[in-house]
């Protein structure tokens, strides 16, 4: 019989696969009859070495698993200690860190046991009995196991603050060859299921504050780059049209990392962080600063730089934009000067209304002036017209565009030839 | 100069800077400093000047100045007082100010109010509680939750309202240097208290082990980024949190964790760095008795690899080699190899004609006493075993595969592949156009009975009739 703590290693070690840890974008009032709370600002409790934040109890439920998708630890056929959890192991667990200031919440995911319902019913016992037993107020983020029914997927909402589907891989066609049980219809039918529940509890609750909520925190996702030979360009464009077609909060980019007994058909080397970081920032331009999926990269280089980031590259590709006078220039166009973040172009916009802004101004906004001398207008600058050099652009990309293909030599991840 | 000493409060700051632009003071005549400070007996002693401004009355102090100013107030910066003064008396005449980030004196106040802020939000994460068994103040036993923590500046009424909300219905505490902050569920009610020193605060909780397994679990050893981890936990937080005394050990190992992952990925758990590029069955069969893929070759005898013609129609593939195959280093020959052969015998299969071969090319065993008892292969040996499989089907190329037993179906037809429902069906599979999967003839020697063993044996049987049948012409 294993203990509770031998479980934890197990369980929480085989969860730690998962990037998203997040803790924000619900608000839940303190109910007086339980313990907990959130403010909607979300809090990370610690870090660990690998620069990430804990904020929730991150566990699996179970490592047990039924599937075979080649890019997963607990897939059927790898050799790993297996654990399962009682729902009340959890609950307690929750509670007890909780009590002790050492998190924000629970995320509940599980490997998938006997059928997609009946693993949805075990996450939903789950969260009920923290909320309906204990009154537990915190954070609560469950996985939705795609392909489970509708009227499951509608419990989960009422009791989490966060429910996600994972898209797992970034096309149809890497899915069939590394997770030949999941389909992108699946998994897009349940974020559909998700969404619309959302939308009819917030239209309810526009009626009357009493009607039940409805995963407050919205709904995200993870999708694993780096497995598969799929580029940048085909990425950005998945993210897209999954922030369009469901709402999505938030799409977790996590760069394949090797582990034990891994399939031969995997890379061997964790795909480099700077990819991901890089997917990260296209990611935030088009969610906060109007950028379209197509402009981030293009048909001829479908890869993101690894050495600039993408804003800098569409600003030195695109010199006819430039430069931008801050001073006068709409909000939409400052917000496509690299170095200038969108809380900054807040900060200009509202200061220029009383004060013309100089470089010195910039400066003290924290605005790194090396990287916006060239495509700016201050009040006491004007740039030198042979800064924007498109001749630069081609140095720079040109290796960058080697390095990922890099990534894939000495096997194929589609054929399984190594 | 004007000085005045203040307690290191708000409402003391508000009536003193009310009172000094009642009287016309300007900021450069002003100083303001906590009377906790020493202060140097010269200065002291200055004389007072005379106010040299016009006096308000009725000063104008946007909502915005309020709010900041209060967050201010908590910072140790000895002259936040007069920077919050400075930009009172600016505001009356400039009532736009603090919309100007770029003013020196609003971007100080920024920088402090950030700073508090920040301290507040870390003081929401790195409190750590820990329960203490206490009977209450009627002598009945109650789980009290206690935490010691230095925040950096005097946030302590700031951050209790939080924990107030929170924790609403457990008795609880919080400790710091400057202050004390004591919860009640009963009476509902925040009560301050003074501050105390580290060593008052709680030794030790059992559930701490169970947050630093977790802790020690949750991150991935392939992507160590301490600079990240010590940007947003500096190390001056470390001595409050219980899960931070692995972190040497952690570090240390995570590079050695990456690196047998690796190596096992790309060594340990795979053949196919032993299997030769020329896919012929002479130069198989040379290179196969050097294979460490695995662990199995430790203990087996020898290496058993398949045996036929180089052209045959028809692959027959079974689990691994059994006690008697082992010794003879003959696929086959052991007690299900009888069965299977009788198989043949009755269909008129010559079996030279067929090529049989195992998923698995190694014996695996317990020793009990003299006897080897056979083991299950796994399917991390499967799968590493698979190149060799694969070798050997390029190098035959048979026109069907039929499978024995769920070890060589799941080698073939992926992990999930379920035998007994699915068997005697011609499927398709990355390594080989048809593949049919049957029973093990050891299957037939082990049934229960006679009616479960003549069942068992006509699956086998037709099974592999059909598979025979299928094999005589191309796809």
């Amino acid at each position: 019989m294993m203990t509770v703590q031998q479980k934890l290693e197990i369980l929480a070690d085989a969860a730690k696969y998962d990037a998203s840890c997040a803790s924000s974008g619900a608000k839940r009032a303190g109910n007086g009859k339980g313990i907990g709370h959130s403010d909607g600002e979300g809090i990370c409790h610690s870090y660990t070495p690998d620069g990430r934040c804990v904020s929730l109890l991150k566990i699996l439920l179970t490592n047990f698993c039924t599937y075979d998708c080649v890019f997963c630890v607990n897939r059927v056929s790898s050799d790993i200690r297996r654990a399962r959890f009682s729902p009340d192991e959890v609950v307690n667990l929750t509670l007890d860190f909780y009590k002790r200031n050492y998190i924000e919440g629970l995320f509940l995911s599980s490997g998938i046991i006997q059928s997609p319902d009946y693993t949805m019913e075990q996450l939903i016992a789950v969260a009920k009995t923290l909320r309906t037993v204990h009154h537990f107020g915190g954070y609560i983020h469950l996985k939705t196991i795609p392909g489970c029914d509708e009227r499951l997927v509608r419990e989960a909402g009422t009791w989490a603050d966060r429910l996600s589907a994972n898209i797992e891989l970034p096309t149809q066609q890497d899915l069939v060859q590394l997770a030949p049980e999941k389909k992108a219809v699946v998994i897009e039918h349940t974020m559909e299921q998700i969404h619309v529940g959302k939308l009819e509890a917030d239209e309810e609750r526009k009626r009357t504050s009493l009607a039940p909520q409805f995963a407050p925190a919205g709904q995200s996702t993870q999708m694993v780059v780096g497995a598969t030979a799929s580029t940048d360009r085909e990425i950005i464009g998945r993210a897209s049209h999954l922030y369009g077609t469901y709402n999505l909060k938030r799409i977790y980019y996590t760069g394949f990392s090797p582990y034990q007994n891994a399939d031969a058909r995997l890379p061997l080397q964790a795909s480099p962080r700077m990819r991901e970081h890089r997917l990260y920032q296209a990611d935030w331009l088009m969610r906060y600063y109007g950028f379209k999926a197509e402009e981030i990269t293009t048909e001829t280089d479908p890869a993101l730089s690894l050495t600039e980031d993408p804003k800098t590259v569409w600003a030195r590709t695109h010199p006819e934009f430039f430069p931008i006078d801050v001073n006068a220039a709409p909000k939409e166009s400052l917000l496509r000067v690299p170095g200038i973040g969108y809380k900054n172009v807040e900060r200009i916009v509202n200061i220029r209304r009383y004060h013309r802004l100089s470089l010195e101004d910039l400066r003290k906004l924290h605005v790194r002036l090396k990287s916006v001398s060239e495509f700016i207008i201050a009040a006491d600058h004007l740039p030198s017209p042979t800064l924007v050099n498109s001749a630069d652009t081609l140095k720079v990309a040109a290796p960058a565009a080697m390095q990922q293909l890099e990534m894939f030599a000495g096997f194929s991840a589609l054929t399984g030839a190594v | 100069m004007h000085r005045v000493a203040l307690p290191p409060d708000f409402q003391a700051w508000r009536e003193a800077a009310r009172d000094a632009l009642r009287q016309g003071y300007l900021p450069e005549q002003i100083d303001l400093q906590d009377d906790s400070l020493e202060r140097p007996m010269v200065l002291a002693l200055e004389a007072d000047e005379a106010p040299g401004g016009p006096p308000v009355e009725r000063p104008h102090v946007p909502k915005a100045f309020l709010e900041a100013a209060q967050n201010a107030a908590v910072h140790r910066d000895p002259n936040r007082w007069n920077l919050l003064y400075r930009l009172l008396s600016r505001l009356q005449a400039e009532r736009n100010l603090l919309h100007v980030g770029v003013d020196t004196d609003v971007a100080e106040l920024r920088r402090l109010t950030d700073q508090v802020r920040r301290d507040v939000h870390k003081m929401h994460a790195f409190v750590r509680f820990r329960k203490v068994d206490a009977p209450d103040e009627t002598g009945n036993p109650t789980e009290h939750y206690i935490a010691w923590y230095r925040p950096d500046h005097r946030i302590v009424p700031l951050v209790a309202p939080f924990f107030a909300e929170r924790f609403a219905v457990m008795h609880w505490t919080i400790l710091t240097p400057d202050a004390s902050v004591r919860w009640t569920p009963e009476q509902r009610q925040l009560e301050f208290g003074p501050g105390v020193g580290r060593e008052q605060g709680p030794r030790e909780d059992d559930v701490e082990d169970l947050w630093r397994s977790y802790y020690a679990s949750i991150f991935n050893p392939a992507r160590l980024n301490p600079e990240a981890m010590r940007n947003e936990m500096p190390i001056r937080y470390w001595g409050n949190l219980p899960e931070v005394d692995l972190l040497p050990q952690l570090l240390q190992r995570a590079e050695g964790r990456v690196e047998s992952m690796v190596l096992q990925q790309k060594g340990k758990t795979t053949a196919a760095p032993f299997v030769p590029a020329e896919h012929e069955l002479t130069i198989l069969r040379r290179a196969m008795p050097s294979c460490e893929g695995c662990e199995l070759y430790k203990h087996a005898t020898q290496v058993v690899p398949g045996v036929g013609a180089e052209g045959a129609h028809l692959m027959l593939v079974g689990e691994q080699p059994g006690d008697k195959e082992d010794v003879e280093g003959l696929p086959f020959v052991g007690p299900a190899g009888g069965v299977l052969r009788k198989a043949l015998g009755e269909l008129r299969i010559d079996p030279a004609e067929v090529f049989m071969t195992n998923a698995v090319k190694h014996f695996k065993f317990v020793q009990r006493g003299k006897l080897r008892l056979h083991q299950n292969p796994r399917m991390g040996e499967i799968n590493a075993c698979r190149p060799w499989l694969r070798a050997e089907l390029d190098a035959v190329k048979p026109r069907v595969v039929l499978c024995l037993g769920a070890s060589a179906s799941k080698s073939l037809l992926g992990g999930t592949f379920a035998l007994m429902t699915s068997r005697g069906k011609v499927h398709e599979s990355p390594y080989a156009e048809r593949v049919i999967a049957t029973v093990h003839p050891s299957a037939v020697l082990r049934a229960r009975d006679q009616a479960g063993h003549e069942q068992l044996y006509n699956f086998l049987k037709d099974d592999l009739a059909m598979a025979y049948e299928l094999s005589r012409h191309p796809a």
